[in-house]
């Protein structure tokens, strides 16, 4: 009977599957860019992960809904052939079975959660022959600054890493929150003041990919993104050849300035970086950036005002 | 003298909101001029406003859910239409703007449109389903009520005097201190959520202590409805998380208030602090709103497919097995902040865990369709509807809790579409299911069929619509709450999300349609017997609309289903019970408690927000002076006599009888 049902509604089934299909064509056609096109180690193993999980569940939901608008289908009340069955509303071999398919997917998936949380810990470094290069991160309002300490430079919103080698991140904030997140790599993580998070990424390809915060940070933030450029090691070499010739020095002065709210601030480098600056900045040695009321007299309380 | 106020608060120079708010204010003055001029405010104030009759506040509830799920919903359109203009483009809303629209949408959604809707259902509904007649604190109900009108009322204040909080709907600091948000926003959401805050607790004890302590003779807790099990179980939720939301919120206001450092940058304060409170209120909360829903499908299943509802007992267990462990999960909203590994990946275990309780449902609710007989009618559509999109949201949030796919997915509109699809397809079809099945209950006249279809599968194409491609440009990496972007790749996603809004939008105003063509065509729509759909739950024992004290007589309960037995005994035998020895009935009286209450309370939020100290103290004080005056009274109730009892009931026995003597359909 049931499976009577199923293929009665083939052409409702049909139509999803079409339309699924539509939308996933869609999606890879247009994926470039996306989590589903990853473009290191860590994004790669969190797609699969990703992937997994659904297929896991798909395998139970797909049923569930297709028996679910069965019966509703069959059962209606204009269907003579459907048995009624007024008084049934308990059977504990069917209770059992609804109890243990769910405990079943979460056992299996409870697995997949451990060990990929293990795997996939965002403080663990990657494998790799190659020492891994430290960026450190610091949001400020709008624009990301990204210090390299063993190059002794700095870019303001563009990131520049060599491919195919580790990069380890240390992040801070120097105001609000945000969250650092190139989706091609994988492995979002947030910016907090006073506290430094971890990450390690890799790119695998020569490549360009976009880079932005994820946690909402105020007016100026969806300009608060970057471009990630994985590049040749020479010419990782001479971007930092490049921009140790030219621009400012970043100290504590030039980084006050750095630090006032600025919105959709175009890519730049700075030819040094005051030592510890990074850490300074984490632990508040340098005082966290200043908000809105910096250089306004009165605190703005209305929208017409502005602020 | 006026603390932060001046003229210059108020955006003159921006057209939009002046115009919104002149028409809202327009529309507002000129129905209280009619409501004055026709003479009918008597009677508003009589049976409505100083009401503690628990189905009318019901339906005030209900009332205030629906004028602001509009208001969040044209917020919904100004969001979708500006991220369709604003792509490599800046769109006609200003960053501080759209920043106010999005924390606006969300603060209203969950605390003025969800919570009131499925506390109004709540109120319309348990009393009478426990075959009693009020709460157990009907005055302190009033007060709830009128408390959370107070917020609601704050938020649109701010549409024109001020601005609201450009913070998101859950002002995480550092952005919501003053150093960030200097304005009086993060005010305004403080104050009209900590007000609406005390109102929610005060219902949750008000049901609690119901539900517990007040049901008809004969109703063991496991002679219960379903409804009346989640409602319970939602309530001792509000008990337990809404003192941790008001305590959070407290430290915030706090900090911005008295210069404290709880959770600011400087002086040792601790945002992360704020984030776990934040959540372990948060993450219960949307239990508080799905909960309720998940009853009103069980008694909506099994009343429309003519069958009791399968698997009882598992259901009272799931229902408290999610209640439990929605306590123990909320760390999954900020898997992103760098917690170690073992903490990760317990939380993301136990947040799938609850999975479980709410598939145990799924499949419960499929084989209470089994065997039935099934009648489409709305309220049976909202359900279908449900069961097949929250398994898609309950797939989508079992994704995001395995931390790795997080890494991914968080704060991108993946996660949007995850909770949009849990509260629109869990918690807004739950409602509307209940708000159609209920609505003869509370007004005597059914919803027009036709016009409810319609708007059914309207909202539900407008759903998928607008938030599959959601999910699509999540996994495409496009972050929420962008006023504006520059990445192509997401943009006719964007676009086919905004189409997905206009079909919403359609849905929204057959639903409007609706209500005004049922209360139109009433008399053709109505409801003589109080049973309308044939249902199986006490609320069907009593007339369309119950007399104040809903039970001639309060019924003996003996089973599961009390009603469908009383009905299958009178089928059976082919007569009414016998008619009870009708008595009097005290019933407690009006009382304006709440109402001015909450003018007082009001005064108090609105010179908290703008520090008109003086304001303060007189608002605080009127307040008090309120409570004192109503815990001095002397005459708490009234006598309904015996004669006017029978009277009412004799009516509704004979319209019964009739029913019974023309039914046509199977008997036992
Ligand atoms: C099957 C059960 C569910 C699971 C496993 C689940 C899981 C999750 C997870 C892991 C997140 C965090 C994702 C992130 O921030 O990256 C989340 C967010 C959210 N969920 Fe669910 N969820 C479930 C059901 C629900 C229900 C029933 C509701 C509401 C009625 C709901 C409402 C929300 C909301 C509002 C958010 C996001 C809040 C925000 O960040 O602003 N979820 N869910
Ligand atoms: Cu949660």
């Amino acid at each position: 009977m049931l499976l009577r049902v199923i293929v009665r509604n083939c052409a409702a089934i049909r139509l999803g599957c079409l339309g699924a299909t539509i939308l996933l064509v869609g999606l890879l056609a247009g994926c470039q860019g996306g989590v589903l096109d990853p473009q290191g180690p860590v994004g790669a193993a969190q797609r699969t992960i990703l992937l997994n999980s659904v297929a896991i569940m798909l395998a139970i939901v797909i049923p569930t809904i297709v028996a679910t608008l069965g019966f509703a289908w069959w059962f209606r009340e204009t269907n003579t052939r459907a048995r009624y069955l007024p008084e049934w509303a308990y059977s504990g071999r069917i209770e059992l079975v609804v109890w243990s398919i769910p405990i079943l997917v979460i056992l299996f998936l409870s697995g997949i959660i451990w060990i990929g949380s293990h795997d996939l810990d965002p403080m663990k470094p990657l494998d790799s022959q190659q020492k891994p290069l430290e960026v450190q991160v610091v949001s400020l309002d709008w624009k990301w600054l990204f210090i390299y300490p063993e190059q002794n430079v700095a870019s303001i919103n563009q990131l520049v890493v060599p491919a195919g080698r580790p990069v380890h991140f240390s992040l801070t904030s120097a105001s609000v929150m945000n969250a650092f997140f190139v989706p091609q790599l994988g492995g979002m993580i947030y910016t907090m003041n006073g506290m430094t998070t971890q990450l390690h990424l890799q790119a695998d390809q020569l490549g360009e990919f976009y880079g932005r915060s994820a946690h909402f940070s105020g007016d100026g933030f969806p300009g608060m993104q970057f471009v990630l450029h994985a590049v040749a090691a020479d010419a990782f070499d001479a971007f930092v050849n490049s921009a140790r010739s030219q621009g400012q020095a970043l100290d504590k002065a030039s980084y006050q300035e750095l630090a006032r709210q600025s919105i959709d601030v175009p890519p730049s480098t700075y030819r040094s970086v005051e030592p510890d600056l990074f850490h300074e900045i984490a632990t508040q040695g340098v005082p966290p950036a200043p908000g809105p009321q910096a250089g306004r007299p009165e605190p703005s309380v209305s929208p017409a005002t502005g602020g | 003298m006026l603390g932060k106020l001046s003229w210059d608060v108020i955006p003159f120079d921006q057209p939009l909101p002046m115009i919104a708010s002149a028409v809202v204010a327009l529309a507002i003055l000129g129905v209280l001029a009619w409501v004055f001029l026709a003479g009918h405010f008597p009677y508003l104030w009589r049976e409505w406003i100083t009401s503690v009759d628990h189905k009318r506040i019901g339906v005030m509830y209900t009332l205030l859910a629906l004028l602001m799920l509009l208001r969040g919903f044209s917020d919904a359109v100004m969001m979708r239409s500006q991220q369709a203009l604003a792509f490599q483009a800046p769109g006609y809303l200003p960053p501080d703007h759209f920043n106010q629209v999005f924390s606006a949408h969300g603060t209203i959604m969950i605390f003025f449109g969800a919570m009131p809707f499925v506390i109004g259902l709540m109120n319309l509904v348990v009393p009478l389903q426990l075959g009693v007649r009020d709460v157990a604190f009907p005055t302190l109900n009033s007060v709830s009520f009128w408390l959370t009108a107070t917020g609601a009322l704050l938020v649109n204040i701010s549409l024109v005097i001020g601005e609201f909080a450009r913070t998101g709907w859950l002002p995480y600091p550092p952005l919501s201190e003053t150093a960030y948000s200097p304005g009086v926003g993060v005010d305004y959401y403080l104050w009209a959520v900590q007000i609406s805050g005390v109102g929610t607790l005060l219902t949750g004890i008000n049901f609690v202590t119901t539900i517990l302590k007040m049901r008809a003779p004969g109703m063991s807790y496991l002679r219960m409805s379903m409804f009346c099990w989640t409602s319970l179980a939602a309530s001792l939720l509000i008990v337990a998380a809404f003192p941790i939301l008001t305590a959070t919120l407290a430290m915030l206001t706090l900090d911005r208030y008295f210069g404290f450092h709880f959770f600011t940058n400087e002086a040792g304060g601790n945002m992360l602090m704020f984030v776990n409170l934040i959540w372990a209120w948060g993450h219960p909360e949307v239990y508080i709103l799905v909960l309720p829903a998940f009853g009103i499908f069980s008694e909506v299943i099994s009343t429309f497919s003519s069958k009791p509802l399968f698997g009882y007992r598992s259901m009272v267990a799931a229902t408290l097995f999610i209640c439990i462990v929605s306590f123990m999960v909320w760390l999954h909203h900020f898997f992103t902040m760098g917690a170690g590994a073992d903490v990760n990946a317990a939380f993301g275990i136990a947040t799938s865990i609850i999975a479980v309780g709410t598939g145990v449902k799924i499949y419960n609710w499929m084989f209470t369709m089994y065997g039935g007989r099934i009648r489409f009618a709305t309220p049976m559509l909202w359900s279908l509807g449900f069961m097949v999109t929250f398994v898609i949201g309950g797939m989508t949030g079992v994704l995001l809790a395995v931390p790795p796919a997080d890494f991914l997915l968080h704060n991108s509109l993946f996660l949007v579409a995850h909770f949009h699809n849990v509260i629109i397809g869990g918690v807004l079809f739950g409602a509307f299911a209940g708000y159609t099945y209920w609505f003869p209950k509370a007004f005597g006249f059914r919803l027009h069929e036709g016009w409810g279809k319609l708007a059914f599968w309207l909202t539900l194409i407008g759903f998928y619509v607008t938030f599959v491609p959601l999910y699509a440009v999540g996994l495409l990496g496009m972050t929420r709450r962008m006023q504006h972007f520059d990445v192509s790749a997401w943009y006719p996603w964007v676009l086919a999300a905004g189409v997905g809004m206009l079909i919403t939008t359609a849905g929204v105003v057959a639903q409007i349609v609706q209500l005004v063509v049922s209360i139109r065509q009433r008399a053709a729509l109505r409801d003589a017997t109080g049973d309308p759909w044939d249902g199986r739950s006490l609320e069907w024992a009593t007339p369309s609309p119950p007399p104040v004290f809903n039970f001639a007589a309060l019924p003996h309960v003996e089973g599961e289903e009390p009603y469908w037995s009383i009905k299958q005994r009178a089928r059976e035998q082919n007569r009414l019970r016998d008619e009870p020895d009708y008595e009097p009935i005290e019933m407690p009286r009006n009382s304006p408690t709440g109402f001015i209450c909450a003018f007082f309370a009001t005064v108090m939020g609105f010179a908290l927000i703008w520090h008109i100290w003086w304001m303060v103290a007189l608002g605080a004080l009127g307040a008090l002076a309120t409570f004192v005056v109503f815990a001095w009274r002397d005459i708490p109730e009234y006598v309904i006599p015996a004669a006017e009892v029978a009277r009412i009931d004799r009516a509704n026995r004979s319209a019964r009888r009739e029913a019974l003597v023309t039914y046509t359909g199977p008997r036992p």
